[in-house]
């Protein structure tokens, strides 16, 4: 048994009355390593923001069950050290804000774990050295720029020392740097603390930083594997509505015709290697 | 008629004017924009792309300077500015936060209504508009918040493609969406810039969706237009661009690399396939395509 770890889950929400109950995910078996760094990737609807879901017990399955560190998140009390345990950051930055001071939104989830205070100033600075915020304490948490209101978010769940984080899909409304400055936080949480990742996205550009991919569709896993694995695998991916890198695409193409250029090329570095390796012939 | 459709001259805006914390947004910006063409504005956070659209329909005074819409001040008769913001349509970025009405027909009817049009006409506008999104008709008659986050988007923009606006600008209209959702909301755009032969105006951060639909590209830095070309001559200009701390489309990147290094390919290719077109010859040469 993984740390996080999904053994058959199928689930389906509530229907509108009159309506079939629609399944959002079919007998869905994951597990994920403490550690890991994990990318979910899947278009709108292909149950990736429920299964996430599932991991922090907001969600519980139809049938199936769901672990968290060994403790079944079906146990009801156990659901305050699974939630302990696993952080959630959800798209929308203005969503997470409770307090207008960043230092004191930071604060809150400690506060409310019952931290003794000396802990709790330790612990938000902590926090958001970690993400790179310890300057802004004092600022209003309202006027920072989304990409800065995240790592708030980010710090304020990192304050309450979870072992896994998952995020989703953290950046589909930030601009270009907020992105950069939110996958970059995430990596280095990775790297340096050891932090499980668990990234809901559908930017494989994102997706090509985890250690590994798990491609969804139509609630259930397409594919499972490195990053190289997963996008060498192109017509697969377009065939279920997915990006490739265009670096990706491009070799990929000419290997088609005949080329013969090395599968997993993943960017701009790689393909323009690749492929002076044949025009210097 | 004229070329130009839109103009600004010497526009510039100011932000907390007068107070300690004063920034010009838009800095003395002369720009012409052609009629019928499909416009691409980028720029980093914080360039002033999205305080220049708004100049353009008037949501926004000038602190000086003049923007012109047909060769006229739009802020001649400034009691009559919203009749401009009938020929020059804006869709926000997350326009869905903008639906309010009972249902669908309604929300895309208020834009029309408030053009003090006949009811005939507005049925036949409000049909159109779905349409040309992309919205089923029996979505209409349902409340706009039931509707997926994909329809919503859709409804809103059907919402001012119903007030049939000479210029449609449109901010950032695939933030969020996945890129199936991405995909066929360009192609609508683009479907519907062709059949209306109209002006559209596309602010992106996405420059992969830029090189896709874009005629010119307008790149704003710091308040200042600092380039306004086709956009393969905007795209050739990787160096440029990227100390501005934007990119070029990915492809483009390798491309620019492989010029670079000597190889006789162009530049300013914005897609696979124009890739495709320019490298198959030269690795065909070296023995390599079957």
């Amino acid at each position: 048994m993984e740390y996080l770890q999904a053994d058959h889950v199928t689930f389906s929400y509530e229907p509108d009355e009159g309506d079939a109950p629609k399944e959002v995910l079919s007998d869905v078996t994951l597990g994920i390593k403490k550690g890991q760094f994990v990318a979910l990737l899947g278009h709108n609807g292909s149950g990736k923001s429920t299964l996430a879901k599932h991991f922090n017990a907001m969600l519980l399955p139809s049938s199936g069950k769901v672990y968290v560190d060994g403790m079944d998140t079906s146990d009801e009390s156990l659901k305050y050290e699974i939630r302990r345990r696993v952080g959630l950051v959800l798209q929308n930055p203005d969503n997470q804000l409770v307090a207008s001071i960043v230092e004191e939104d930071v604060a809150f989830g400690p506060e409310n774990l019952g931290v003794p205070p000396a802990e709790i100033r330790r612990r938000v600075d902590d926090a958001l050295k970690a993400v790179d915020m310890y300057e802004f304490r004092t600022h209003a948490s309202y006027k920072l720029s989304g990409g800065q209101k995240q790592r708030i978010a980010i710090a304020g769940i990192i304050a309450m020392l979870p072992d896994c984080l998952v995020l989703d899909e953290p950046t589909a409304m930030l601009d270009p740097r907020g992105r950069t400055e939110v996958l970059g936080t995430v990596q280095r949480l990775n790297r340096e603390k050891g932090m499980t990742v668990v990234l809901i996205t559908h930017y494989m550009d994102e997706a090509v930083l985890a250690d590994r991919v798990v491609v969804m569709d139509s609630g259930r896993i397409l594919t499972d594997g490195t990053p190289r694995e997963v996008f060498s695998q192109v017509e697969l991916l377009k065939r279920h509505s997915l990006d490739v890198p265009q670096a990706t695409e491009l070799i990929y193409r000419l290997k088609a015709d005949g080329c013969p250029l090395p599968d997993g090329v993943l960017n701009e570095q790689e393909c323009v290697a690749a492929l002076e390796l044949l025009l210097k012939r | 008629m004229s070329e130009i459709i839109l103009e600004t001259r010497d526009l510039t805006y100011l932000y907390g004017k007068d107070t300690p914390f004063q920034k010009t947004a838009v800095d003395g910006v002369s720009v012409s924009i052609r009629r019928g063409e499909f416009l691409g504005v980028i720029g980093h956070t914080g360039s002033g792309k999205s305080t220049l659209i708004q100049q353009f329909n008037g949501l926004l005074r000038p602190a000086s300077g003049q923007v012109l819409l047909d060769g006229k001040d739009i802020w001649d008769e400034p009691r009559k500015i919203r009749a401009v913001r009938f020929r020059v349509g804006m869709v926000f970025q997350y326009p869905e936060h903008q639906l309010f009405e009972e249902t669908v027909r309604q929300d895309i009817s208020f834009g029309p209504r408030n053009m003090e049009l006949s009811e005939e006409e507005i049925a036949k506008r409000v049909a159109s508009a779905a349409e040309f999104t992309g919205l089923k008709p029996e979505l209409l008659d349902k409340s706009p918040f039931e509707l997926s986050g994909g329809e919503k988007r859709r409804a809103a923009i059907a919402g001012v493609i119903a007030m049939d606006p000479d210029v449609l600008i449109l901010d950032e209209p695939t933030a969020g969406l996945d890129p199936q959702g991405r995909d066929q909301l360009l192609d609508q755009i683009v479907s519907y810039h062709r059949r209306r032969h109209n002006t559209v105006i596309l602010v992106s951060h996405s420059m992969e969706d830029i090189a896709r639909v874009a005629d010119r590209a307008l790149v704003m830095n710091s308040g200042k237009a600092v380039m306004l070309d086709r956009i393969d001559r905007v795209f050739s200009r990787r160096a440029e661009l990227e100390s501005m701390g934007l990119r070029v489309p990915q492809i483009t990147k390798i491309m620019s690399l492989l010029r670079e290094k000597g190889y006789p390919v162009n530049a300013g290719v914005l897609t696979v396939d124009q890739a495709l077109d320019d490298l198959i010859p030269l690795l065909r040469k070296r023995g390599c395509i079957r």
